[in-house]
C-alpha cells in the first residue's frame, strides 16, 4: 500500500499514546520525562506530515524546530528539578514528593 | 488499600465503563476507518514504502519499549530508537534540516542529558507494575481509551491533500525565514534558552549550608 498522509498521522498518534502511557504509569521521574519527549515527537511528526502533504513551504518544519528547541529547554529544567528532588528526598520515585517543604 | 466492597464495586464499574467505551469506539470508528483505508489501498507499493514500514516499525517498537520496560536504561535505549525512527521519517517528508536537527539536538543533547540524570540519581531498576496505583492494566485502559480516537481521526477524515512543490534548499529557506518572517519567535526562543541555562544551574546546585 503506497504511503500517504494517514500513515504518518497514525505514527504520530501511536507515539503520542505511548508517551501518554509512559507519563501516566512510570514511577521514576526521569521515565516521566522520557514520556514527555515521546509526546512532543508525536506532535512533530504530525507537523512535518501536514507540511509535506497539505501546506507546502517550510512553515511546519519551522514550527517543529521550535518544538525541538523548547523540548530541549524543558528537559534541562525538568532534569534539574529531578536532581534537586534527589538531593532532598534521596529518591526519584514520584510518589515520594508529597510534602510542600522539607 | 483495603479490599472493601466499595473498592471492588468501583473497579468493576470502571472496567465495565472501559469495555463499553472500547466497544462503542470500535463500532463507530474502526469500521469506517477500515473502509477508508481499503479505498486508499489500491495503489501498488514500491521499495520506498517497504523502507517506510521498516522504519515505522522501529519507531513504534522503541516507543513501546519506553512505555513498557521495567529497566530505566532499556527505556532510554527505546527512546533512542524512537527518536532515530522519527528523524528518518522526517527525511521521507523532505524535511532534511529537521532530521539533522533532531539527531543533533534530541539524540545528542536531550537523550544524553536524560542518561546523565539516570546515572546521577542511581536508580537503575524499578518495578513499574504496581497493584496500588495505575499499573500495567491502567496503562492499557488509558491506551485503549486514547488510541482509537486518534487513529480514527487520522484515517477516516478526508484530508485535503494537495501535493505541493517540494522545497529543495530547506536549510537556506529556514535560515531566511528565521531572520525575516519568524524573527520574533527566534529571538524569544533565544531568551528562553538563556533563562533555561541560568535556571537549571540555580535549581540543581547543592545548597550551601550557612555555618
Amino acid at each position: 500500500m503506497q504511503v500517504g498522509l494517514p500513515h504518518f498521522l497514525v505514527i504520530g498518534a501511536l507515539l503520542f499514546t505511548a508517551g501518554l502511557v509512559t507519563v501516566a504509569t512510570r514511577r521514576n521521574a526521569v521515565g516521566v520525562l522520557m514520556g514527555i519527549e515521546l509526546i512532543l515527537n508525536g506532535a512533530n511528526v504530525n507537523f512535518a506530515a501536514f507540511n509535506h502533504y497539505v501546506v507546502g513551504g517550510i512553515s511546519g518544519q519551522v514550527f517543529a524546530l521550535f518544538v525541538i528547541v523548547l523540548a530541549a529547554a524543558e528537559a534541562a529544567v525538568g532534569l534539574a528539578i529531578v536532581l534537586a528532588m534527589y538531593q532532598t528526598f534521596k529518591t526519584i520515585d514520584v510518589r515520594s514528593a508529597d510534602v510542600l517543604r522539607e | 488499600m483495603k479490599l472493601t466492597t466499595r473498592t471492588v464495586l468501583g473497579w468493576l464499574a470502571g472496567a465495565v465503563a472501559a469495555i463499553a467505551f472500547v466497544a462503542v469506539m470500535g463500532n463507530l470508528a474502526i469500521r469506517p476507518a477500515e473502509q477508508a483505508l481499503r479505498a486508499h489501498a489500491e495503489q501498488p507499493a514500491g521499495l520506498v514504502d517497504v523502507l517506510f514500514y521498516v522504519l515505522a516499525a522501529l519507531t513504534l517498537l522503541g516507543a513501546a519499549g519506553v512505555a513498557l520496560s521495567r529497566n530505566i536504561l532499556y527505556s532510554a535505549i527505546g527512546l533512542l530508537a524512537a527518536l532515530m525512527g522519527a528523524g528518518s521519517l522526517y527525511v521521507f517528508l523532505s524535511a532534511d534540516f529537521l532530521a539533522i536537527t533532531q539527531l543533533l539536538v534530541y539524540i545528542g543533547g536531550v537523550l544524553v542529558l536524560l542518561l546523565f540524570a539516570v546515572m546521577l540519581t542511581n536508580r537503575i531498576t524499578e518495578i513499574n507494575v504496581s497493584n496500588a496505583s495505575l499499573g500495567l492494566a491502567g496503562g492499557l485502559v488509558l491506551a485503549l481509551a486514547v488510541a482509537p480516537v486518534l487513529l480514527a481521526v487520522a484515517t477516516v477524515t478526508p484530508w485535503a491533500v494537495t501535493e505541493p512543490a517540494v522545497v529543495n534548499h530547506t536549510a537556506a529557506e529556514i535560515g531566511d525565514g528565521f531572520l525575516t518572517r519568524w524573527l520574533l519567535p527566534f529571538e524569544i526562543a533565544s531568551m528562553v534558552l538563556l533563562a533555561t541555562l541560568v535556571g537549571s544551574v540555580v535549581i540543581a546546585r547543592k545548597e550551601i549550608k550557612a555555618d
